[in-house]
């Protein structure tokens, strides 16, 4: 367990220093570990699994700045998936679910589950609902991998509102799931 | 969308991340908070006249004391509860100290004058205004701390909230004491905390609503 936080939070601070192989890797051992634990409790709505884990995996990255290096990576990231599993709970009015307060953060990373299923709701559809000064850079920026300045060139935005379009579509992206 | 995909899409140009995220935005929320409850106490009410001899007297740090602690405990408070997975630890306790430390200072103050003499310990001239000003002064700061908690990660919303009114209130009523006249401790103990109570109620209250991420 000591080993796979130590591997984790390594993943984490390289990947918030600018390394993105490492972030990526990072988010994918995270997202096996979100699946484990969600899976496990919500036995109920197995179909929204995995839609659960795509929200608190953007959860994860707009809140990345919260990381303390001082912390464990499991006790954040645990405090964050519990957080969105109580708040999809509610949203669903499921009540009875929610009841395990003094679980411990070991067990968060005790399974982990590579087997992603096919998301109910798709998040390429939420993202056409963005207006295009949020939609646009994510697109261009995120999902073709150009840089700032060629994104700033295609959209005629500067390139500090390209910036902004990205980190606010994303906040913007997770408002539009918690509806 | 994958979940694949939407991995590639989140690590794709992610900008890198300056540490100290919540320290900064704490340091705005003192830093605006502060001016603009230090201009509004100006503009409005004036700081008292006599200032410079009220700060002689060991009653008068005394009284900033007791909203400086509880604005220390409050901030602590609030670095913990804007990070997922840190402890509040003893928070709540903690603001007994500086209350029960101003509830002792009332015991005795009213033990030490004959009854007829106590109303006017507790009431002085103006506790009617009292509670009310410092809750005003406290606006900058509350819109300041909701803006830095919206842009952190709170957990636990209400005591989030809570905690960051708490904040403000705190800094209206340090810039309060400033103007205000009143000295005795069953005043302060009375008049401060419920000036204080009413941003942080406003805070529990507002947190749920707008703290949700």
């Amino acid at each position: 367990m000591r080993e796979r936080e130590d591997q984790l939070k390594s993943l984490l601070l390289r990947g918030l220093a600018g390394e993105g192989a490492a972030y990526e890797a990072f988010l994918r051992e995270l997202g096996a570990i979100l699946r484990a634990f969600l899976r496990g409790r919500l036995a109920r709505v197995p179909d929204e699994v995995e839609d659960l884990v795509q929200e608190t995996l953007i959860a994860v990255h707009n809140q990345r700045h919260t990381y303390d290096a001082g912390q464990p990576v499991t006790a954040w990231a645990h405090a964050i998936a519990r957080y969105k599993m109580i708040d999809f709970l509610r949203r669903r009015s499921i009540r009875e679910a929610v009841q395990e307060p003094l679980e411990d953060d070991a067990d968060f990373l005790a399974s982990s589950d590579e087997e992603a299923r096919e998301a109910r709701r798709d998040l390429a559809v939420l993202l056409d609902r963005l207006p295009d000064r949020h939609r646009l850079p994510i697109v261009l920026m995120k999902l073709e991998g150009l840089s700032v300045a060629e994104a700033a060139k295609r959209t005629g935005m500067s390139e500090s509102a390209v910036k902004v379009g990205v980190h606010r579509g994303l906040k913007a992206l997770a408002a539009l799931i918690r509806k | 969308m994958q979940t694949d995909k939407l991995i590639s899409m989140l690590a794709t140009n992610a900008e890198p991340v300056a540490p100290g995220a919540v320290r900064r935005r704490l340091a705005v929320v003192l830093v605006a908070g502060g001016a603009g409850a230090f201009v509004l106490m100006l503009a409005w009410l004036g700081i008292r006249p006599d200032l410079a001899e009220a700060a002689r007297e060991p009653m008068f740090w005394v009284k900033l004391a007791l909203p400086a602690a509880l604005l220390v405990t409050a901030l602590v408070a609030a670095a913990r509860l804007a990070r997922p997975g840190v402890r509040t630890g003893h928070a709540a306790e903690a603001l007994l100290v500086p209350v029960g430390a101003i509830w002792a200072l009332a015991a005795a103050s009213l033990a030490s004058v004959p009854g007829e003499q106590r109303m006017a310990l507790l009431l002085g001239d103006t506790w009617a205004s009292c509670p009310f000003n410092i809750a005003a002064l406290s606006v900058p700061a509350f819109l300041a701390a909701f803006w830095a908690m919206r842009g952190l990660a709170p957990t636990r919303p209400a005591a989030a909230g809570a905690f960051s009114g708490l904040l403000a209130g705190a800094v209206g009523a340090t810039a309060y004491c400033l103007h205000c006249p009143e000295m005795a401790p069953p005043f302060l103990g009375t008049w401060y905390l419920l000036g204080m109570a009413i941003p942080a109620a406003a805070g529990a209250i507002a947190g749920p609503r707008l703290l949700r991420w």
